[in-house]
C-alpha cells in the first residue's frame, strides 16, 4: 500500500504543476472553441437571413445574440430517446467519438509562433489520423439506431467521408512537399514574406480541391446528403434527440472551424500579414478563418444539393486525378531551376 | 517504484487483451471488429511510449481511419448468422491449438534476437525526428524494396477490382458528359392541339 501511495504521490508530486498547466491550455483552447461554435451558427443563421432577405434570429438578446445560448438551454432540457431496439452502449458511444477527435485535433494546432499545446514534427500526420477516425461516429451512430433511415443515411456519409478523405490527404502531400515538414508551424514559417510567398498560388488548384473536399468532409450544403431531408429524413442522427443531437452539431461545427483553421494555416499563411511590414498576429489567422468558414455558408446558401453519384465521381474521378497530376507537376518543377516559387 | 510511463503501459497492455480477447469471443460481428479497432488504438498507444510516433499515428491513419472503417461497412451490412459459423468449433480445435503454438514459439525466437533489446531511440538518437529517420532511410536504402512493395499492392488493387468487376445489365449507369450536353430541344416537345371544350355541368335531375 506505501510503494503505491509514493508511487501516486511521486507521479502526482513534482509534476503536478506541469499537469496542472496542461490542463489550463487545453482549456484555454476549448473554452472559446465551444463558444465559437456557438456563434457560428448564429453567424450562420444571421448570413443566411441576410442573403434571403429576412433578419434571421432577433428576439433573444441583442440583435438575438443570446440565441445560441438559448438553443443549448433548449436541447438539455430536452428528453434523449432511446430506441427500443438499439445497442445501448454503442448508441451513446457514437456522439462521443463524433467529437472527440473533432477536439483532439486541436492539441497540434499552433495559433502562433510558440502559442500551441503539443509542439510535435508529425503534426500534419496526427491530424490526418485524427480526422480519419471521426467517420466511426457516423458509422456507429447508424448502425446503434437500429433504423433503416439513419443506417442508409450513415452508409452514404460515410462513404463519402472515406472518399473525401484520399483527395484531401492527397492535397496535403503537395503542402508538405513545399514545406519540407509535417510540423505545423514550419509549414506556416515557411510561407514568410508576404502573401505572394503564401502556399496558395503554387497550389492553387490543391487548395481548391482541399477547400471543395473539406465541405464534403463535414457534410455540409451541398455535398450534405447525408441528411438529405428530402430523402432520408435527417440522416444517421435521425434517432438522436436533446443532447445526443447537440454533440452531433457541435462535431459539425468545430470540424468546420478546424477545416478552415488548418486551409489557412497550410494555404493562406496562418497567422502572418499579408503584407510584411504590418506586424504578424493572431488576429490574422482569426480574419483567415473567418473568411473561410464565411464561404462555407455562402455555399450553403448558394448552391443546389448534389446528386448522390455526382459526389463520388467528383471526388474519386477528377479531384484523385488532378491532386496526383498536382504532386507530379511539383516534384518536377522543384527539380528545374524554377523550384524557388514552389518553396 | 512504478513510473508514470510503466503504468500508462500497462493500461495500454491490459485493455489492448481484453479487446483482443473480446475481438474472438464476442457474439456480435459489429461488436467483433469495433473491439480490433480498440485494439489497435491501444497498439498505437504503446507505440507511442516507444517513440515510435510515425508508426503509431500511421497505423491509426491506415488501420483505423481507413480498413477497419471498410471492414465494418461489409460486417454491418451482413446478416452473419454466429451459430453456423460456430459449428465444427471443437473439430478444428487440435489443428488452430497447434498452429497457435507454433505461432507463440516462432515469436519467442523473433523476440529473442538482439535487435529486438535495442535501448529506445531517445537514448541512442536523442534529438531524432522519428518521421524524418524512416523517411530517410525507407527512400534512400531501401528505396527498391519500398518501390516493389508498391508494384504489389498496385497489382493487389487492379486484380480485386478486376475480379469483382461485373458489368450489370440493369445497372443505371448515366454518362455525366451527355448529361450535361442535353439541350433544351432534346428534353421538351412543344405540341399543336386544340385546347379543350368547355366541360358542361350534368344537371342534377338527370342524374337520378
Amino acid at each position: 500500500m506505501d510503494a503505491l501511495m509514493t508511487s501516486v504521490f511521486g507521479l502526482w508530486g513534482p509534476s503536478i504543476a506541469k499537469t496542472f498547466w496542461i490542463l489550463l491550455k487545453i482549456v484555454a483552447v476549448v473554452l472559446p472553441l465551444m463558444i465559437s461554435v456557438a456563434y457560428l451558427t448564429y453567424f450562420e443563421r444571421k448570413v443566411i437571413g441576410f442573403m434571403q432577405v429576412r433578419i434571421g434570429p432577433n428576439r433573444v438578446g441583442y440583435f438575438g445574440l443570446l440565441q445560441p445560448i438559448a438553443d443549448a438551454l433548449k436541447l438539455l432540457f430536452k428528453e434523449i430517446i432511446l430506441p427500443t431496439a438499439s445497442n445501448k452502449v454503442l448508441f451513446f458511444l457514437a456522439p462521443v467519438l463524433a467529437i472527440a477527435p473533432a477536439f483532439a485535433a486541436w492539441a497540434v494546432i499552433p495559433f502562433d509562433l510558440n502559442l500551441v499545446i503539443a509542439d510535435i514534427d508529425a503534426s500534419l500526420l496526427y491530424i490526418l489520423a485524427m480526422t480519419s477516425i471521426a467517420v466511426y461516429g457516423v458509422i456507429i451512430a447508424g448502425w446503434a439506431s437500429n433504423s433503416k433511415y439513419a443506417f442508409l443515411g450513415s452508409l452514404r456519409s460515410a462513404a463519402q467521408i472515406v472518399s473525401y478523405e484520399i483527395a484531401m490527404g492527397f492535397t496535403l502531400v503537395g503542402v508538405l512537399m513545399c514545406a519540407n515538414s509535417l510540423n505545423l508551424g514550419k509549414i506556416v514559417m515557411g510561407q514568410a514574406g508576404g502573401f505572394w510567398h503564401w502556399y496558395v498560388w503554387p497550389l492553387f488548384p490543391l487548395f481548391i480541391i482541399y477547400f471543395i473536399s473539406a465541405v464534403a468532409e463535414t457534410n455540409r450544403a451541398p455535398f450534405d446528403v447525408a441528411e438529405g431531408e428530402s430523402e432520408i429524413v435527417a440522416g444517421f442522427h435521425v434517432e438522436y434527440s436533446g443532447m445526443a443531437f447537440a454533440v452531433f452539431f457541435l462535431a459539425e461545427y468545430a470540424n468546420m472551424i478546424l477545416v478552415s483553421m488548418l486551409a489557412a494555416l497550410m494555404f493562406l499563411g496562418g497567422w502572418l500579414s499579408p503584407i510584411p511590414f504590418i506586424p504578424d498576429s493572431f488576429l490574422w489567422l482569426l480574419i483567415k478563418v473567418a473568411f473561410l468558414l464565411f464561404c462555407f455558408i455562402w455555399f450553403r446558401a448558394t448552391f443546389p444539393r448534389y446528386r448522390y453519384d455526382q459526389i463520388m465521381r467528383l471526388g474519386w474521378k477528377i479531384f484523385i486525378p488532378i491532386t496526383i497530376a498536382w504532386i507530379v507537376f511539383i516534384g518536377g518543377m522543384m527539380q528545374t531551376s524554377w523550384g524557388y516559387l514552389f518553396h | 517504484m512504478i513510473e508514470f510511463k510503466d503504468f500508462v503501459f500497462f493500461v495500454l497492455s491490459l485493455v489492448l487483451i481484453a479487446s483482443g480477447l473480446s475481438v474472438i469471443t464476442s457474439r456480435n460481428p459489429v461488436t467483433a471488429a469495433l473491439s480490433l479497432v480498440l485494439a489497435f488504438f491501444n497498439a498505437a498507444g504503446i507505440w507511442l511510449l516507444l517513440q515510435a510516433e510515425f508508426l503509431a499515428i500511421a497505423l491509426v491513419l491506415v488501420y483505423v481511419g481507413a480498413v477497419m472503417v471498410l471492414f465494418l461497412f461489409v460486417v454491418m451490412m451482413l446478416d452473419i448468422n454466429l451459430d453456423k459459423l460456430r459449428e465444427g468449433f471443437w473439430d478444428y480445435l487440435p489443428m488452430a491449438g497447434f498452429i497457435g503454438i507454433l505461432m507463440m514459439v516462432e515469436m519467442v525466437m523473433v523476440f529473442k534476437t538482439k535487435q529486438f533489446n535495442l535501448p529506445p531511440l531517445s537514448e541512442t538518437l536523442p534529438n531524432a525526428s522519428n518521421t524524418e529517420l524512416i523517411g530517410n532511410t525507407l527512400y534512400s536504402d531501401y528505396v527498391l524494396p519500398f518501390e516493389l512493395a508498391s508494384v504489389v499492392l498496385l497489382i493487389a488493387i487492379v486484380s480485386a477490382i478486376a475480379l469483382t468487376l461485373r458489368d450489370r445489365k440493369d445497372s443505371k449507369k448515366t454518362n455525366p458528359a451527355d448529361q450535361i450536353a442535353v439541350k433544351r430541344k432534346d428534353r421538351v416537345r412543344l405540341v399543336q392541339m386544340k385546347s379543350e371544350e368547355k366541360y358542361v355541368k350534368p344537371k342534377a335531375k338527370e342524374r337520378t
